[in-house]
């Protein structure tokens, strides 16, 4: 693999302009039922969600299933249609100065189900170079070749082999060389290693973090697992029930979470230590449903510290006072919202 | 007498290929204890649970060794008394509640059947006993729930029944194949704390099986490792968390990922586990081991006993220095 092999479209903003921003981007799904099948409700999967994403930078996504992590990435690269919202790739808005055949040259996606992404009946060697002839660029196969070399699959013995004769480790690096082999700017990796054994997992984490660095990637990084989010991540977005609750870096978020969903979610992680296990759940019960979200706050059928005005209004994301970088949608923090307790974030 | 004795266990599936899941694996359980069977995809983990309730497809498995619950030769059992032993003695809860619950039957309909097959007691009592038994895993409004079919559950909710159902005739032993596995972290440490709770206040013993290492610090006092269908270390959970002595066993905690620095290299173990097309003859964690030597891969490990019921399947465990 050489760096003329590897093509991405030209820097257009230079180092200060965000890679990729999202502004209150918004999708909900009509769920049908009722005896004409008429539209009875929608599912809000995402609602409002803004973020920005710097050049080189990896941005690692949170929440539990269903809180809309993997209609986000989908709506990124066009794959689901938004509803509203504006996608600002390097400075040019898709739908008008950006096409999404641009786009998706330039973000690609890859999901953790690598059996159900990989045609059954074409090779390894078909699939890698699929999308690169599909963009018509030169010689799809050599660029191949020299992509699976790159992800750790020998060309001389994978090239011809089919999808079913790979293990979950194999296929993922797969679908990281067909990924690459569009020489994209932005990689969306939604639960790319979650499938993983933890011992192969930790192979395909190297292997991204190298590739990262050679290639000057971009990762949007996807994952339940807040161990890996943290390990492979520059900073965290924390989604509930279809918002943005909370956005920090790493180091800071780590240190302490300001939103009081992100700090049950860090709570519920296994103790790691016998001596000291975790002796209550820090919520109970299940999420609620996105089809019919609670009002105000999304959070506060759940939340210790919810008061009447989170029920009633919904808190917006600001920066914290000790660290503008860490942002919070929380009540707590704002004091003129009216909670009783705002101001000194959460109560001790 | 001891709650559970597996000596020399060996599973081999035969058909289109031949598969040694289970490779002479021995493990002792006292009543009441909490063991975790940690490892990864293919160890051997749910075929050594299905071995033990005498799930194992007989024409395309051969079974050797000796498996004995309470002093009962499990793999002798047969007909009625494997119906009796299955759900009375001992019971399941699996990662997916479709497998123990059926569709078409509310759930209290299907925990009071239960118990009037072990225990004959009349309906009306198996009916207070599921009652008792939804209260006991924290569903709210239980009375309502009892007349729910599992669909009208949540997740959460549907293992919560689970649970409720194979404790309703008080085993003395529960095989739990990975239950939270499917689930979110927030509702997974709810599961595993009302399972450790259930646990004391039943007394009984339970086999965890899962590939989270965190999940087995929270559930279990004493851990298996796994490997290619072989134990290959076992002790007391804080043996295995603070001195694992086997590498495969250390390589597993470093990729929890819980303290590695962020960004910094992984020291991940190589390659993939073998496909166990034969049964191995020498260590199995060989290919992947970064301490190997040539004895390694001449001869079956010997067993080190570093302490009373603490051993590790491997040639250098004794040395000092753990492998880097
Ligand atoms: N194509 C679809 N049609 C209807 N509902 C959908 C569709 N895709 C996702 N949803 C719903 O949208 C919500 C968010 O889903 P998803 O983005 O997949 O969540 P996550 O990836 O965080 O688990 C869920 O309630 C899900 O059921
Ligand atoms: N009924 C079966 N027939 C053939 N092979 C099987 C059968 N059940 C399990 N195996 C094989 O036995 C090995 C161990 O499987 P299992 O115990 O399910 O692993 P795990 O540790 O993931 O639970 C695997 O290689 C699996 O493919
Ligand atoms: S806004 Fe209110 S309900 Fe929402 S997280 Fe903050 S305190 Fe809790
Ligand atoms: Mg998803
Ligand atoms: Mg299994």
């Amino acid at each position: 693999m050489s760096v003329t092999d590897y093509t991405p479209t030209i820097d257009t903003g230079g180092p200060a302009q965000p890679l990729l921003t999202v502004n209150h981007l918004r999708k909900y799904f009509p769920v049908r039922g009722g005896i004409l099948g008429r539209t009875q409700a929608q599912v809000q999967a995402v609602d409002g969600v803004s973020f920005a994403v710097a050049k080189g930078e990896t941005l690692g996504i949170v929440g539990e299933s269903g809180c809309g992590k993997s209609t986000t990435a989908k709506l990124l690269i066009g794959l689901t249609e938004k509803d509203a919202g504006e996608i600002i790739f390097d400075g040019h808005a898709l739908g008008e100065r950006l096409s999404l055949k641009d786009l998706r040259r330039s973000v690609q996606m890859v999901f953790q189900d690598s059996y159900a992404t990989l045609n059954p009946r074409m090779t390894i060697l078909a699939s890698v170079a699929f999308g690169a002839r599909v963009q018509g660029l030169e010689d799809p196969e050599g660029l191949a070749r020299k992509m699976m070399d790159r992800v750790g699959l020998d060309p001389n013995r994978f090239a011809h082999r089919y999808p079913h004769e790979l293990s979950g480790g194999q296929r993922q690096r797969v679908n990281i060389a067909r990924a690459l082999a569009m020489s994209p700017r932005l990689v969306v990796l939604d639960e790319a290693v979650s499938a993983l054994d933890k011992s192969v997992e930790a192979q395909v984490l190297n292997l991204l973090s190298d590739l990262r660095a050679e290639f000057g990637l971009t990762y949007i990084f996807i994952s339940h697992d807040l161990n890996v989010v943290r390990y492979i991540s520059d900073r965290i977005l924390v989604m509930y029930l279809g918002e943005v609750v909370e956005i920090a870096p790493v180091d800071s978020i780590w240190q302490e979470q300001a939103h009081p969903y992100t700090r049950s979610l860090f709570s519920a992680m296994p103790s790691m230590d016998p001596d000291n296990r975790t002796q209550t759940p820090p919520l109970a019960g299940d999420p609620p449903n996105p089809i019919d979200p609670p009002k105000g706050c999304r959070f506060h059928t759940r939340c210790r510290f919810a008061s009447d005005v989170c029920k009633a209004k919904t808190p917006s994301l600001a920066g914290l006072a000790r660290n503008q970088a860490h942002q919070v949608a929380c009540h707590l923090y704002d004091s003129t919202s009216g909670h009783p307790q705002a101001g000194q974030g959460i109560p001790a | 007498m001891k709650l559970l004795d597996i000596s020399n266990l060996s599973v081999k599936f035969s058909g289109k290929r031949t598969v040694h899941a289970i490779n002479n694996v021995s493990l002792s359980m006292e009543q009441g204890e909490t063991l975790a069977l940690l490892g990864e995809s293919g160890s051997g983990k749910s075929v050594t649970l299905k071995a033990l309730l005498g799930l194992l497809p007989p024409k395309r498995t051969q079974i050797d060794g000796q498996v004995h619950v309470n002093g009962t030769d499990v793999l002798g059992l047969k007909g009625k008394a494997l119906q009796k032993y299955r759900g009375g003695e001992v019971s399941m809860v699996f990662q997916e509640p479709a497998l123990a619950l059926d569709p078409v039957y509310t759930v209290g309909h299907q925990i009071a059947e239960s118990v009037m097959r072990h225990k004959g007691i009349d309906k009306a009592n198996a009916m207070a006993t599921a009652l008792d038994m939804l209260d006991r895993v924290r569903i709210p409004s239980a009375n309502r729930r009892l007349h729910n079919y599992p669909h009208e559950l949540s997740g959460g909710m549907r293992q919560r029944v689970m649970i409720a159902l194979a404790l309703a005739c008080k085993p003395k032993l529960l095989l739990a194949d990975e239950p939270t596995t499917a689930l979110d972290a927030t509702v997974q440490i709810q599961i595993l704390l009302l399972l450790r709770e259930l646990q004391k206040e039943f007394g009984m013993g339970v086999i965890f099986v899962t590939h989270d290492i965190g999940v087995a610090v929270e559930i279990s006092e004493r851990v298996a490792v796994m490997y290619a269908g072989q134990i290959a270390e076992e002790g007391t959970t804080r043996e295995i968390i603070r001195d694992p002595r086997h590498p495969y066993t250390q390589g597993l905690l470093a990729a929890n990922l819980h303290d590695v620095a962020r960004g910094a290299r992984l020291n991940a173990i190589p390659g993939a586990p073998p496909a166990l097309e034969s049964k191995p003859d020498s260590c199995a964690f060989a290919p992947r081991c970064p301490v190997a030597m040539p004895e390694c891969r001449a001869a079956l490990p010997p067993v080190f006993e570093p302490g009373p019921r603490r051993r590790v399947a491997c040639l250098r465990a004794n040395e000092p220095i753990a492998a880097e």
